[in-house]
């Protein structure tokens, strides 16, 4: 009895890579390397002729000379002797710090921005369209141009507060002062004994998380609620209040006083910084409140029924059923507003921000010369940033996906 | 799509590529256009008028090289450069010539690979303020706001000069002259400091210029001049006889009036017959029509009407001839000798 061998002891023949489906992807999958090593060779090779025919040579040599220039945002010691790296690290921790400043604001706005959307209230829904919309339909840019512009504008010049009679004054009896070229708050003075208050505070902090563990717990046992708020900032207060009081007040304030120019003193967060930050956040915001919005409205309204049945308000249903559930939505797409709002932190030139891109591919960059290094390792600071944030995001959804029993 | 971006990316390498390597002049001549890179905008030195079209100091050099080679002082397109890109538009050769209040010094010289051909301005770097701050001298800036322009020499002597004399300061670096414009008016900084000359320029376009001062500390040198790509060296030497006879065509008295009736007839000085072309054949060994310097001049006139028509006492930027007076009437220009 004549029988078909179906196994593959078949003759293999040449042709049967592109017409037989067991080999035909990865024929294609082979061609496609090939071409894409070939065009990577091809591109390297042309980097490295061209540098030649420009007469440059490729080293990171440069980041150990003196960078000779000065930025205003010094997060660590930086002057103008320091080196390229130096300057280079000044840049990077700029755009961390705003980015992280940028990320946090941006969630608690849009987070409420798309809880209010949904709101019942036909005013405050409209009000929140309003923002949304016509925050993600402009360009950042446009909105960091436009927040700068308006601080520098509106907000009254150092020396306006000069003089007997001044036309403007600090705000909140000399704790913030709103200049046209950033804002100024106290900065605290740290006197003897008072690393003793900030370890009575971590303490606390140590202890009211305990106490909240231990609440819920009770509650779970037990069906009692505590008024958990009162007595947890009750704990959180008052032992380091206490303490600060009894060594006699260790932790003083420095408030910005006007010398020469400008106000010395306090804590300065510069007009782009401000500028900056704000747009970011507002602007990113707006997306993260469409993504919370979509994540509310995809809980299921039975959810949301039944928390009512059982005599939830509205508060502790949107805490304890909605929000959870929503999240599980919500933080996939949320990752990606992170990553876009890191990324156009490097917008921050436009405003004389000195972020990365300032400093290590603008001034650096343009006074050595060396394009091709400085964007190279610039490119690995947004790539390794990026891959963190989706890292940290990833471990984040993992902990809140619906687990599956 | 990772493929298909590779291959972009390595065709606009390669076309950059093709553009640094081959004879600048036969490339210029082959496309029938000058491409020069001048700044964004800077009243006096280079700005677009009413039409959009390009004028001002560094414009009519510019014009002057394109007249040079073409005989027609229009063969040039403009490209605006900031003080950050302008480095990188010459060495990939998308410009071919660079007249923007560029600073000549060692390492750009050197290390950036450029060869600066001549000097058509000394410069030094300013300070203005307001006059209402009552500052006499930059030494009282002490702790002062201070707006400066990126990528430049400026923020190097800066950096330098309040280092030397032990102040702070609180720099706040700018793109470009308009937004540093903006910045200084809307009194976000006190200080606005870049070179005099574009301290005269930019003051001049203010809505009340008589409120504003310069101090009179020049910080720096500026030897403001043309650059090329190292290693063409007719490119550079044309760049350079292009500069060097307009200033030798003011020391002769060769003026944008006169030049043709002086190139028909002749003239009793052999050097402006040289120089016009009729004696010897210096426009052959630049590689140039032999009445290349009369086009040159005639497109703009000789250095001296240039500086006056555009940045001179009698216009609203109103700089005077100082350092860029002839060197016979007391200035420091100096053109070798046309033979």
């Amino acid at each position: 009895m004549a029988t078909i061998s179906s196994t593959g002891d078949t003759n293999f023949r040449i042709g049967m890579l592109i017409y037989d489906t067991r080999y035909r992807s990865y024929t294609i999958q082979i061609i496609a390397l090939i071409i894409f090593m070939l065009a990577a060779a091809w591109l390297v090779n042309n980097v490295i002729e061209n540098l030649a025919a420009l007469g440059k040579t490729f080293s990171f040599g440069f980041l150990n000379d003196t960078a000779s220039y000065d930025i205003n945002q010094r997060l660590i010691d930086y002057s103008s002797t320091s080196s390229h790296a130096r300057a280079a690290v000044v840049g990077i921790l700029n755009t961390l710090l705003v980015a992280i400043l940028g990320c946090i604001t941006a969630t608690v706005v849009g987070v409420v921005a798309g809880v209010l959307r949904l709101s019942n209230n036909w005013l405050i829904a409209r009000l929140m369209t309003i923002y949304v919309e016509g925050f993600r339909n402009i360009p950042v840019l446009v909105w960091i141009l436009i927040t700068v512009a308006v601080i520098n504008e509106t907000l009254p010049a150092p020396n306006q507060f000069r003089g007997a009679d001044p036309d403007a004054s600090p705000l909140l009896g000399g704790m913030l002062v709103l200049t046209n070229r950033g804002f100024y708050i106290p900065a605290p003075v740290m006197g003897d004994m008072s690393m003793a208050v900030v370890i009575v505070f971590l303490l606390s902090v140590g202890v009211m998380i305990g106490f909240r563990r231990w609440a819920k717990k009770r509650q779970e046992a037990t069906g009692e609620i505590l008024p958990l708020l009162p007595i947890s900032l009750g704990i959180l207060f008052l032992p380091t209040l206490l303490v600060f009081f009894l060594l006699g007040m260790p932790i003083t304030l420095e408030y910005p006083e006007l010398k020469g120019f400008n106000f010395r003193g306090g804590v300065f967060m510069r007009d782009s910084l401000i500028g900056l930050w704000l747009a970011l956040s507002l602007y990113t915001g707006a997306f993260t409140a469409e993504i919370v919005r979509a994540g509310i409205l995809a809980v299921s309204k039975g959810q949301s029924e039944a928390a009512f049945a059982l005599g939830l308000r509205p508060g502790r249903t949107m805490n304890l059923v909605i929000l959870p559930q929503a999240l599980r939505v919500i933080v996939p797409p949320l990752i990606s507003q992170y990553l876009n709002l890191t990324k156009n932190s490097s917008l921050a030139i436009a405003v004389g921000y000195m972020d990365a891109t300032g400093t290590l591919g603008g001034i650096s960059l343009n006074q050595t010369g060396k394009e091709f290094e400085c964007l190279m390792l610039l490119m690995a600071f947004y790539l390794i940033v990026s891959l963190s944030i989706s890292a940290v995001m990833n471990w984040y959804n993992e902990r809140v996906k619906l687990r599956e029993r | 799509m990772k493929v298909k971006g590779a291959i972009i990316a390595a065709a606009a390498v390669m076309a950059v590529s093709a553009a640094a390597n081959a004879a600048t002049l036969d490339d210029v001549k082959a496309k029938g256009f000058v491409q020069c890179g001048v700044s964004t905008g800077l009243a006096g030195f280079a700005f677009t008028d009413a039409n959009g079209v390009w004028d001002g100091f560094d414009v009519t050099f510019c014009r002057a090289t394109a007249a040079a080679i073409f005989g027609d002082a229009n063969a040039i397109k403009f490209t605006p450069t900031t003080g950050k890109t302008r480095f990188t538009a010459l060495a990939s050769g998308e410009v071919d010539i660079l007249y923007r209040n560029t600073t000549w010094t060692l390492s750009r010289d050197v290390d950036l690979g450029f060869t600066f051909t001549g000097v058509n301005y000394y410069d030094g770097q300013g300070f203005m303020v307001r006059k209402s701050l009552g500052v006499k001298s930059a030494k009282e800036l002490d702790g002062a706001t201070v707006c400066i322009q990126t990528g430049t020499t400026t923020e190097l002597n800066l950096a330098d000069f309040f280092r030397a004399n032990g102040m702070s300061y609180e720099p706040v670096p700018i793109e470009t002259n308009a937004e540093a414009q903006q910045k200084y008016l809307s009194n976000a900084c006190d200080v606005y400091t870049t070179d005099a000359s574009g301290l005269a320029a930019t003051r001049a376009t203010f809505e009340k210029p008589g409120e504003h001062a310069l101090l009179p500390e020049i910080i720096s040198k500026e030897p403001l001049g043309p650059l090329v790509r190292q290693g063409d060296d007719q490119w550079a030497d044309i760049s350079a006889w292009v500069l060097n006879a307009l200033i030798i065509a003011e020391e002769k008295g060769v003026t944008k009036a006169n030049v043709a009736k002086l190139a028909a007839d002749g003239s009793a000085d052999p050097e402006v017959n040289r120089l016009l072309g009729k004696e010897g054949s210096y426009g052959e060994m630049l590689g140039l029509p032999a009445d290349w310097a009369v086009h040159a001049i005639s497109a703009g006139g000789n250095y001296g009407e240039i500086f006056e028509r555009n940045v001179g006492e009698s216009t609203a930027i109103g700089l005077a001839r100082g350092l860029n007076q002839l060197w016979s009437k007391g200035g420091i220009l100096y053109a070798p000798p046309f033979r």
